[in-house]
């Protein structure tokens, strides 16, 4: 089953230097920094007026219709009530925060079209566009976010996102009931000034802006249709398109919005996103003509998108790490770290990335990927032995911790419904049974039963996991080992770890914080409570004749930046 | 025979209440809950939404509050889909999986008929032997590898028709999904039909129509057909409703927006109303189709009597 | 025991000994009868008939075709396991699954079928309806239940696919016996005074082989999908133990790209499923007491 996680983009240093030293009218640094992939229609964010008619010597399909496979049906289109990365790509076409992103995901002016910091960080002010419209014309305010940020807040609400607001100043206090929403430290200075303080300096704050949670939402539409504000014919709301018809687990069309203040350079007219579950399906229907856009082709078709469809098939790597978990709160992994560490090691990550898992995805030494903004990424000293050298100490360290050929180690791998999970299981269990005689017994469980199993810490030995970020910043991932993160189901416990976490979250010089989290994965890697198996990569399919896709790592596919070629 | 119908709409409340309590508890028994993902709530969150949905109240007084609440029809929100009631997305799903499902049942049932009678009068000729080979390829080859296949051939090879979608329920769109959804049901009718004909053409009062000098296909068709009919009743009722109710296998490959879907992603997101919905709603079409069966029977057989 | 159980006694003998010689005068069945006894030999002898493990991996043979050479007769799949071997093994699963499920659902569906419809009345009418009531539950959550409770087991997979199953047994049987209660043996044998479960046993049970049979043919093969879509939801047979149905459940996804990792267990699937049926045909026509 997918991780229902939404990502949250890069924030290039560059921008937040050049807004700390003072920034009007436009962003200039992002806007020149912006577009920097060879991949030819890149231009369409600059070269406004002749992108949107003509890219370059390319002409534009007569009919600017574009059929976006979606992976499942979104839970919601109210940005406080969804979940998943199906809701966010449509809400990222019918939305708009105050940050936007570049088709590479570099951040750039939204529905702010500047913004201050203050020097210590924990201060933003926004200003708003002058021109930035809600489809029905009203404008788009600074209270209308305030309004906004207070629902997602408000317990009542129950918004699965509502710690994206975290690092604003009394917003967990109000999740949690303790203060009224109205004490957010987010108030509207005026009509289009927007004043937001945080707990503490956040570099990733920028980031966390282009996570649909943050969108606005229009006020008057909310208290008039209520629940039911999110409805084609009821939804105001103030991104390139508007919701048009939503019918359940078939389509959800957008037309374009002409009162968008960036029509001008909207290319496509209209979107039909496809919940297809099915990735065959999705596939056949694809190749059939009937989609444009493929969200996740099934891997074993990998080899055969390879050799029938090599231009089409895209796998840029995504910010997250498919892993394996030890329970280290119950025998046998408990104080076993001899135990961990040969298992981990005499997993061949590359058999398992390459021949295995295939699409691309990269052998994972460590916990955060590479490609993270302001990191360079961890990995185990012993990743540059060869694998006999590997496998010799992996057996040293089996048999130190007391078993052998004679005596067996005996552990049950659990993983839930999947293909991909079931091969994975196959062959780490065959590895260790090779490399070691373990007797691994894989256990397949549906997710909500799985999920329980591994919250509760009681029958797990072995689990698999997967994580992708939620934003674009190392903290995403070290958090998850954070003794008291809800997600840590190794149960992992090392105060030196959460307090270097803690360390970070106050720092606010970039270099020293990032030292810090080097610090604390090294710490952690060396605790073995996981293994690192691999870095994901996306599955996407698209056809030659969609320009202006660009990969990128968030994996945040704006229908604005894209155009359909006469084909 | 008003009477008989009479006393059986009298006796399916009982039944119906006896579904909806044993669903209910069954239901909410299952590990997990609705809202439990990957990405652990915090606390505060998880109590805001159970108490939202009123899962924080005992067992019992939800059982109660959702009793009232269907009983002035409302079947509550959705937890998963929370931008839409259950009401609608049954009321969206419903008519969808009917079309399909009843015009898969209806060619299901004149093709089958037909050649499960063409098989028992021919009894182990050829046309015998390679009408039910025919037929059991229906059945051993299950759905999940028909449906990619027609839709490779017919819509990726041939490109003649599309490989998805609903369209409004288009022809086009719904004659695979159709074929896919009323093979087996062919087979399984043909099956029926050829052996509870045969025995049928060897009781006395088909000798006696013959005997009688009457032309075969009056034998056939005025004596021999309406009780050999019997046991395909019996089969049609349940699979009716199954049939009509959706089938999740054609709905994910066809990409079809139908109700079978929602049993199992409803049972495996625990998306508690909608999978009592939908429980429901195929009980009671369970009950108004066994009804039929047991009044068809009347009409086919006239020594059954109520 | 009265004249009646006697004269039914010496009838039920010669009736058998009869229906075994029609049997082996039918060719299409004796042909299944053979063609399943080897598939049940080579499903037995599996261990025996290949070099490889069940379970090994070969990394470098990923999902590679059939070769006689290196003995992966049936080629391998995606982690390089031989599927010749696997689909033997997985030929155990299936074919234990069908038989032992379809037995738990003849057993209790042909007697609760037989009592309602014989007894009528309200004792039909409160059986039939916890059939409905049955029949409208949500099968899947019963089985989560089902395997989370007791923990995962291959019998338990058998209990659950016959407790499902014995539904339709149960309302066919209940069907015939409606109409076979007004027949005039059954009526002669109520005047004399024979004991309700004894003129089922005796009676009313023998008179539904035929349908009954039909209806075995068609059951084997649906507890075998059944079971498939069970491992699909990861409530199956735990890997990497395998079925038929799982079998042809991961080859329909390669079906382009890997086509022996469909076609050779589809075979064995198909083919069994052909054989239950030629036989059950020439059973039931040789049991026909009106034919002779």
């Amino acid at each position: 089953m997918r991780i229902d996680l939404k990502h949250i983009t890069l924030i290039p240093l560059f921008i937040l230097i050049g807004l700390l030293y003072g920034c009007s009218g436009e962003n200039e640094s992002s806007q020149k920094s912006g577009i920097d992939t060879g991949s030819g229609q890149a231009n369409t964010q600059q070269n406004t007026a002749s992108t949107s008619t003509e890219p370059g010597k390319l002409v534009l399909a007569k009919q600017q219709i574009f059929h976006r496979g979606n992976g499942s049906e979104p839970q919601s289109l109210d940005p406080h009530k969804s979940e998943g990365v199906p809701s966010s790509h449509i809400q990222r076409d019918i939305f708009e925060g105050l940050i936007g992103e570049t088709p590479e995901g570099k951040l750039i002016p939204g529905a702010a079209e500047r913004w201050e910091i203050s020097e210590d960080g924990t201060v933003y002010t926004f200003y708003i566009r002058e021109n930035a419209r809600w489809s029905n014309g009203d404008p788009v305010l600074a209270s209308d976010f305030v309004f906004a940020w207070r629902r997602l807040l408000a317990p009542e609400t129950g918004s699965y996102y509502s710690q994206t607001f975290a690092p604003v100043l009394n917003a967990e206090a109000i999740i949690q009931g303790k203060m009224k929403p109205e004490t957010l430290a987010a108030e509207a200075l005026d009509e289009r000034t927007l004043k937001v303080t945080l707990k503490g300096p956040t570099p990733y704050f920028l980031g966390l802006l282009t996570h649909s949670s943050t969108f606005p939402i229009h006020p008057a539409s909310v208290e008039k249709y209520g629940d039911k504000f999110s409805r084609p014919d009821n939804l105001v709301s103030n991104g390139a398109y508007t919701l048009s018809e939503w019918v359940v687990q078939s389509h959800i069309r957008v037309d374009r919005n002409p009162r968008y203040w960036d029509n001008a350079n909207t290319t496509i007219d209209t979107v039909f996103f496809y919940p297809i579950e099915d990735q065959s399906s999705a596939l056949k229907r694809y190749r059939a003509g009937e989609l444009d856009f493929v969200y996740e082709f099934p891997i074993n078709q990998y080899k055969w998108l390879k050799e029938n469809l090599p231009g089409e098939m895209r796998t840029p790597l995504y910010l997250g790490n498919y892993y394996y978990g030890f329970n280290v709160t119950k025998p046998p992994f408990k104080d076993n770290k001899k135990l961990r560490q040969a298992l981990s090691m005499t997993l061949d990550r590359e058999i398992i990335a390459e021949k295995v898992v295939t699409a691309g995805v990269v052998p994972a030494y460590g916990w955060v990927p590479r490609g993270v903004y302001n990191y360079e990424n961890e990995e185990y000293d012993w990743m540059s032995l060869s694998k006999e050298e590997r496998l010799a100490m992996a057996k040293k360290l089996y048999e130190e911790a007391g078993y052998s050929k004679d005596n067996p180690f005996t552990v049950e791998i659990r993983y839930n419904t999947s293909e991909n999970h079931k091969k994975v299981a196959l062959a780490i269990a065959a590895m260790w049974k090779q490399a070691l005689g373990v007797n691994a017994k894989i256990l397949n469980e549906e997710w909500k039963v799985f999920l329980e199993n591994r919250k509760q810490k009681q029958v797990t030995e072995v689990f698999r996991a997967g994580w992708i970020a939620d934003y674009n910043d190392a903290f995403s991932f070290a958090e998850l080992l954070h003794s008291q993160h809800g997600i840590n189901d190794s149960g992992y416990v090392n105060p030196e770890y959460d307090a270097l976490l803690a360390q970070s979250a106050v720092e606010p010089d970039p270099e020293k914080r990032k030292t810090l989290l080097k610090q604390a994965e090294r710490i952690m890697l060396e605790d073995y409570p996981i293994i690192p198996i691999y870095y994901y990569t996306s599955k996407r399919v698209v056809k030659p004749y969609v320009g202006g896709y660009v990969d990128n790592i968030m994996d945040h596919q704006y229908s604005k930046h894209l155009y359909i070629l006469e084909h | 025979m008003l009477a008989f119908a009479f006393k059986r709409f009298l006796g399916a409340w009982p039944t119906l209440l006896l579904i909806i309590t044993v669903a209910f508890f069954m239901v909410r028994l299952a590990p997990g809950g609705p809202f439990d993902t990957e990405k652990t709530l915090p606390p505060e969150i998880q109590a805001n939404l159970d108490k939202k949905y009123h899962l924080d109240e005992p067992l019992v007084m939800q059982y109660g509050r959702y009793l009232w609440d269907i009983a002035r029809g409302d079947f509550g929100p959705s937890f998963q889909y929370k931008d839409y009631s259950v009401n609608e997305l049954i009321g969206a799903g419903f008519p969808v999986s009917l079309r399909l499902g009843g015009s898969a049942i209806l060619l299901a049932l004149i093709i089958g008929v037909t050649l499960g009678a063409i098989a028992a009068l021919r009894q182990n000729s050829r046309v015998d032997y390679s009408v039910m080979t025919t037929a059991m390829v229906g059945i051993s080859i299950p759905n999940f590898v028909m449906a990619p296949l027609l839709l490779l051939v017919f819509a990726v090879y041939l490109g003649w028709l599309p490989a998805g979608g609903w369209e409004g329920g288009s022809f086009r769109n719904t004659v695979l999904p159709i074929i896919a959804l009323s093979l087996p049901q062919v087979a399984y009718i043909a099956r029926l039909t050829r052996g509870s004909m045969i025995e049928v053409l060897r009781s006395n009062f088909i000798r006696t129509a013959r005997a009688k000098g009457l032309p075969e296909h009056t034998v056939i068709i005025r004596h021999a057909l309406k009780p050999a009919l019997l046991p395909v009743v019996s089969y049609l009722g349940p699979a009716t409703a199954a049939v009509i109710t959706g089938s999740v296998v054609i709905e994910q490959i066809f990409g079809l927006p139908g109700l079978g879907r929602y049993f199992v992603q409803g049972a495996l997101n625990r998306d508690y109303t909608l999978v009592m919905g939908v429980v429901i709603f195929y009980g009671v079409l369970i009950i108004v189709f066994n009804l039929i069966v047991d009044l068809l029977y009347a009409v086919l057989d006239p020594r059954v009597r109520y | 025991m009265t004249d009646i159980d006697a004269v039914s006694e010496v009838r039920g003998r010669s009736l058998w000994a009869d229906a075994r010689r029609r049997l082996f005068t039918n060719k299409a069945a004796v042909t299944s009868m053979i063609i399943l006894s080897i598939v049940a030999v080579m499903v037995l002898l599996a261990p025996f008939l290949s070099p490889h493990d069940f379970d090994a991996t070969d990394w470098e043979l990923m999902s590679s075709p059939p070769t006689i050479a290196n003995a992966h007769f049936f080629g391998t799949d995606s982690l390089g396991r031989d599927l010749f071997v696997r689909t033997l093994y997985g030929g155990r699963v299936s074919l234990m699954v069908g038989i032992v499920a379809t037995l738990v659902s003849l057993l209790i569906g042909i007697t609760y079928g037989a009592t309602a419809g014989y007894f009528g009345g309200k004792i039909d009418h409160l059986m039939m309806r916890f059939v409905d009531i049955l029949y409208a539950m949500p099968f899947m959550f019963f089985v989560i239940l089902l395997m989370v409770f007791f923990g995962r087991n291959i019998f338990l997979i058998f209990v659950a696919i016959g407790a499902i199953n014995w539904l339709d047994m149960a309302r066919i049987v209940r069907g015939q016996t409606l109409s076979l209660k007004r027949k005039e043996f059954i009526e002669a044998a109520e005047a004399a005074g024979v004991p309700g479960f004894t003129i089922i046993r005796r009676h009313i049970v023998p008179n539904l082989l035929g349908v009954v049979i039909v209806y075995v043919t068609l059951t084997i093969p649906q507890v075998i999908l059944v079971e498939s879509f069970l491992s699909f939801l990861g409530l199956g047979v735990q890997e990497p133990f395998t079925s038929w149905g799982a079998l042809v459940n991961e080859g329909a996804k390669d079906m382009e790209t890997a086509s022996w990792s469909l076609i050779f267990p589809a075979i064995f699937l198909a083919l069994t499923l052909f054989c239950f049926n030629f036989i059950g045909d020439g059973l039931r026509d040789a049991l026909d007491p009106k034919d002779r």
